[in-house]
This record gives C-alpha cells, structure tokens and sequence, in this order.
C-alpha cells in the first residue's frame, strides 16, 4: 500500500513535468512574442528587447523551461535588466533588492504574467475559491440528483417513473452546459415575473463565503444548477444502471433469500456493489471541474481558474495557461490516484501493488 | 400461437391436499412478457415431510428453480403471477403476505444456490454476511451473533473457522465457499432447506463432501431438503423421492427407487441415457435425448415432450399430439407418470432402453438392479 502510494506519487510528478513541457513548447514554438506583449501601445524596439532580456526570453528554451521549472519551489525574480537567477526560497534577503519583481513571496512561485505585470501565483489563489465552491456545489448537488434519480428509476423499471426519468435525463444530457446556463440566467435571473414585475433571482456575482455566506449560497446556486443539470443527467443513467447490474446479481437474491428487509437489500446490498464505478466517475469529474469550469465561469462571469486560463489562452499569457494547465493536470491526476485508492477501500478484491 | 397449449394444465387425478409438512398443490407462475405469457410452472405439485429429501430434476428451462424460488417467495409478485398453493407447516407460502414470507426466509425455511461465489457478497467478510443472517431473524448482540457464526462454520467444516470468519468470500475456495453458503442456510436451524444445484458449481471430490454434510446436517436439525439438480448422481446419493420436471411440469415422480430404477416417462429414460459411465467401455456410445427443449413461450399442444421421444409412435393415432397427458398413478400408487403409452409397454420400453445402455441383453432383471453401483 505504501509504496504503491509512493510509486504512483513519483508517477503524479513525471506526469506534471511531462505536461508543462509539451505546454510550455507549445507556447514556444507559437508565433507570437512575449516581449511584444508586455509593453502594448507604448512599445519601442527598445524596450521590447529590454523587456526581452528582463524576462530571460532570450535565453534558449531549455534554459527557460528549467528556470521556470526550478521556480516553482525555489522562487523567481525578474530584475529591470539582464539579471542573473537565484533561489530566493533560500535567499530570502535578496527580496526587494535592485527594484527587481519578485515572484514568492507565495509558498509556489508559478512565474509572472506580462499581460498583466502580476505574479501568477496570487492570480491563481484568488480564482481558486471561486471555482473550488462552485465545483463542490455542483458536485453535491448533482450527485444527490444524480443518485435520487437513478435509484428510482431502478427500483420503478420499466414504469412511468422509471420512464420519465430516463426522458428527462435525456434532455438534460443532450443540451450543450451554455445553453442550460443561458436558459436559466434568461428565465431565472433577468425576465420579469408576472406577478411581482421583477426577475426570480439576481444575476450571480462572485460573493466570497467569508464575507457574506448567504450572498455566496444565493449568488451560486443558478452556476450550480447549470452544472448539476448534465452531470445530474449523466449520473442517474449511470446509477440507474448500475443499480440494476447489482440488484440482478446472484448475492442479492442470497440477501433477499436470508430475509433481509427489501431496504437492507437494496441500500446495503445493491447500493454498496454499485456505487464503485459511480466513485471514479465522480473523482474525475470533480478534479476536471477544479481545474475550472470554463463554460460555466464564462457565463456567469465569475472570475474562476476557468475564466483566468481562457482570458489568458486569448491574450497569450503563457505562465497563466501555464499554471492553470499544470494546476488542473495536478487535480485530475492526484484524483485518479485518489479514486484507485479509494476503490481497494471499497473492494476488498482489490489490492494495490 | 394458439391459446390452447398455453393454458395452465390442471391434472386430472389432484393429489388429495395433504397434512404433509410442505405441501405445494397446482403451483403455477407465469412471467407475462412482451411476446407472450411465458408458463415457467405449470401445476406442480408434491409433498415433503420432515427428515425427507425430494430431489427436482430436469434440464435448463424446465421450471425447477423457478418452482424453489416461488416457494421462497422470491418470484417479484410484481413480474409474475404465481398461483396455486404451498402450504409450508399450515401457512400458504403463495397467499402470504411479503411480510409473513420475510419472516421465515432464512429462519425456517433457507436456500442454498448454485455459484458460492456469485452468492456471497463480495464486499463483507463471510462473518459479516453471517451474523447479518442471524440478526434478521434473532435479537442477538452482534458479539454473540459472531460466536454463532463461528461455531457454524466450524459446523459445516470449515478449518480455523475463527480465523476464516473475518474472510472476504475471494479469499475462500469453491468448496469453502459453499460450506459458507449451506452454514449461512442452516444458521436459524431452518426446518426447510431448499438446494439449487449445490455441487454444480465444485470439483467432483469436493461434490461428495458437500452431499456428505448436508446428509449430517439434515440428521441433526431434521431438516426437510429440495435438492435441484440436472446430476442424477447427486439425486441417487441424496434423495428419498424424485420429482422429474420437463417444461414446466412434473412428468413423472415417485420414490427413489421408482424413478431411478423404474423409470418409464420417456424423457426420464433420455435422461438416464444422457450420463455417462464409468462402469461401462470406453466404446459405449451416450443416447443424447435429440432436439432442444420446448419454449415456455409456446409450449406444443398435446404431450410437451412429444417432439422429442422417441417412443411416441407407439400411442395409436395423434392423441400425443392434441391431448396433453396427465400425471397418472402407475403401479406402485406414489409413482406418477405424465405418459400416453399404455403402461405394459413403457414397462417393456425400459427393460429394452436401459439394457441396451448397458450393453446387455434384455431382460427384467436388469432394470430392477442393474444399478446399485
């Protein structure tokens, strides 16, 4: 058990290095210029190449990519002109020297933004709130749906629930997620109602749950909506069967041969067999939906690590992409790792070696 | 499709509803589905007492797990219609309710299935599985539950039944497995133990330690045991009475002896013929019984085994072919038969058939104890 834990944890990181690298090729070998993009309107020949050497985009690629790599725990710095690089994890007095830009002070240094002169790292701690409550909403809520649905509909096979819900499921299946999101902002957030002449809801604004945690439950609850309805849709098929798979199987007649309660048989015994699967659907949909929900953010216009990689994607911000790429990879790998994990938990057949 | 041969048959001669501990009289379900109603039993009916063990053989298809699971009232009411009655020690097993049926499942009345493995669940322990069997049906601490549990699997043979409780069924082999399954069975010392296919599923060795245990185990609780199986082996080893099951109905039934050394149903011989032998050469050819068996969706009119025996032409005219046969008493009165062939004939017609399985020359002697082996 441990050593597979740490076998696969040695696997996580090649993978991540794997990953920056083909990310941080691509935006290499793409043609547009960093440089250009710090200055905008003002730039000059000058300070292009000044902005150049700054950023150490002179330098060959490797030498790039192992800068920004080791930066990552040691802690960058950009100084106004041809500086030299150094640790500053280990050096923390050099900070604030020579009107260098400085890139800890956070515990991860991810680099620093030319389009918007920040460090990327602060960026990323402030969406990541966002898409994290977002994310854990609509995974709670799309699972409760998910599971309700599908059960019933096992249970009632055949009938005109079972069929209904399997309808409905379809409909919420077959719709693309920023259609759902604009319906419900259209209906819920900006139509008058009739009766009182003003919209159901206010369209979402970002409410940190520090701050206000019921502004933070009302403002997410139509995001969570719109990302529950497909996945809600996609869990109750999956559920629905999958509980049928299990309450087919022979050890369910055994239980019910024993003179267990139909209860007992389905929640203990069907349920229990069944969930597996749903376990490592949910891990990875949930690790794809911390790297950020793009569609959904972009909608609602919450300023998620989704909203953050697009707008960054558009405007060539390579060590945002960067990060936010490396930061989704990490989620949706360490998740696959946790739900392996979790499986030998749920299944004593499995053992991890 | 005609309606007719569909029709639930009602024998004729009805056995006289019995006193007998169980008592199933007429049992018939029927699964309705989108082709058709599909006549899974058709009026089965018998009689078990205590002590006892009645075997029910038949092929795949021929109703005799569905008659064990209508008894354990494991049939989804809603899925199929079950009629008839099962009189298990004076309650109605067909009338009762979910309730009354909950109760004496895995109390007094318990079932062991074929596959251990698909059985068991495979996510707790066989201790777990144990002592929930007993804790539905005794208010028991779950500290004492496990105490009976080990000692049950010590019971049935288990080694290290302490150690082997905290087991998951993976861990365990098949001949374990099934000793887990018959001590989760008999763990509320049922009074009625129904048996689908227990050694289907084993090595041959282990088959006769199992058959062995259940014997031992039914001497001690008294149990009386269905066995279900297709292996006539495992019937003469266990059983005191033989119910043989072709399409849903019982088409013959007696004692053992009756059924297996005087058999005179025409598939019950194909049956017989269908085994192989180690008593015999290597040359001896089997006699398979041709032809598939019958639809349950379509069951052919007249007698449902026609298109396959090989003796039908020795019913004058077509009457095997329009009038389905009853269950008639032949000689002696416990020994039931579904045929049209007069019974001088079927007699002389197993004479000829086993003898020539045998490879020996015709005569009466040899149907009567050509086989005590």
């Amino acid at each position: 058990m441990f050593g597979y834990v740490a076998r696969r944890l040695i696997g996580v990181c090649l993978m991540l290095v794997a990953l920056s690298f083909v990310t941080f090729a691509l935006f290499t070998v793409a043609p547009a210029d960093p440089a250009r993009l710090t200055c905008g309107k003002s730039c000059t020949p000058q300070i292009v190449e000044a902005n150049r050497v700054r950023l150490g985009l002179n330098q060959p690629f490797l030498v790039q990519y192992t800068r920004y790599m080791v930066g990552i725990p040691c802690g960058d710095s950009f100084p106004p002109v041809g500086g030299t690089f150094t640790c500053l994890r280990f050096n923390p007095e050099l900070q604030g020297l020579d009107g260098a830009i400085y890139c800890p002070p956070e515990p991860v240094a991810l680099g620093y933004s030319v389009r918007k002169s920040e460090c990327v790292t602060p960026l990323i701690l402030d969406a990541f709130p966002i898409t994290a409550s977002l994310a854990i909403g609509g995974v709670i809520l799309w699972m409760i749906l998910g599971l309700a649905v599908g059960i019933l509909a096992a249970l009632r096979r055949g009938r005109w629930q079972d069929r209904s819900a399997m309808g409905f499921a379809l409909i919420g299946y077959s719709f693309p997620t920023f259609f759902i999101a604009l319906l419900l902002l259209y209906f819920l957030a900006l139509t008058p109602m009739p009766w009182s002449g003003q919209p159901l809801m206010a369209v979402p604004q970002w409410t940190p749950l520090t701050e206000d945690p019921v502004g933070w439950f009302t403002n997410l609850i139509l995001p969570w909506v719109a990302i529950a309805i497909l996945s809600a849709a996609f869990y109750a098929r999956l559920t629905r069967n999958q509980m049928l798979e299990t309450l087919g199987e022979d050890y369910i007649r055994t239980a019910r041969s024993k003179g267990l309660p139909e209860r007992v048989v389905i929640y203990k015994h069907g349920l229990r067999a069944g969930l597996t699967p749903i376990v490592t659907a949910v891990g990875i949909d949930f690790a794809f939906l911390l790297g950020g929900a793009i569609i959904i953010e972009q909608v609602f216009a919450l300023p998620g690590l989704g909203k953050l990689a697009l707008d960054s994607t558009l405007q060539f911000d390579l060590s945002i992409v960067l990060a936010t790429v490396l930061l989704a990879g990490f989620f949706v790998i360490l998740a696959n790792l946790i739900v392996d994990i979790l499986y030998a938990v749920i299944d004593p057949r499995v053992t991890l070696v | 499709m005609s309606a007719a041969p569909n029709e639930p048959v009602v024998a004729a001669p009805p056995l006289p509803a019995s006193g007998a501990f169980l008592s199933v009289r007429e049992l018939a379900v029927t699964f309705p589905t989108e082709d058709g109603p599909v006549h899974a039993v058709n009026g089965v009916s018998f009689d078990l007492e205590r002590d006892q063990t009645l075997a029910i053989v038949g092929e795949s298809g021929s109703g005799k797990s569905v008659t064990s699971q209508a008894i354990m009232g494991l049939i989804n009411r809603k899925a199929a219609q079950v009629t008839g009655t099962a009189t298990f020690d004076g309650l109605d097993l067909v009338s009762a309710t979910d309730a009354e049926i909950r109760a004496l499942r895995g109390n007094k009345m318990a079932m062991i299935f074929q596959d251990p493995l698909s059985s068991l669940h495979p996510f707790y322990t066989v201790g777990k599985q144990l002592v929930e069997a007993i804790r539905v049906h005794q208010e028991v601490s779950k500290s004492a539950a496990r105490a009976q549990a080990v000692d049950m699997l010590d019971r049935v043979g288990i080694p290290a039944p302490a150690k082997r409780v905290d087991d998951y069924p993976h861990q365990l082999s098949g001949g374990m497995r099934q000793r887990v399954m018959i001590a989760m069975a008999l763990i509320n010392s049922p009074s009625l133990l129904i048996a689908d296919e227990p050694t289907t599923a084993l090595d041959v060795t282990v088959q006769a330690q199992i058959l062995e245990l259940i014997k031992d185990l039914q001497r001690e609780f008294h149990t009386a045991i269905i066995v279900i199986t297709h292996d006539l082996g495992v019937v003469a080893e266990v059983s005191d009475k033989v119910v043989v099951m072709y399409g849903g109905q019982i088409v013959e039934s007696g004692t053992i002896d009756e059924v297996y050394y005087h058999p005179e149903m025409p598939y019950t011989l194909g049956l017989m013929g269908s085994v192989p032998r180690m008593d015999q050469p290597r040359t001896a050819r089997l006699t398979p019984i041709p032809g598939q068996p019958p639809s349950l969706l379509n069951l052919p009119p007249g007698c449902v085994f026609r298109p396959r025996c090989v003796f039908a032409e020795q019913v004058p005219g077509d009457r095997c072919k329009v009038e389905r046969p009853h269950l008639m008493p032949t000689i002696p009165t416990e020994h039931l038969v579904r045929c049209h062939i007069e019974p001088e004939k079927r007699r002389s017609n197993t004479v000829e058939f086993l003898g020539r399985l045998r490879g020996l020359p015709a005569t009466d002697d040899v149907a009567a104890t050509g086989d005590e082996s």
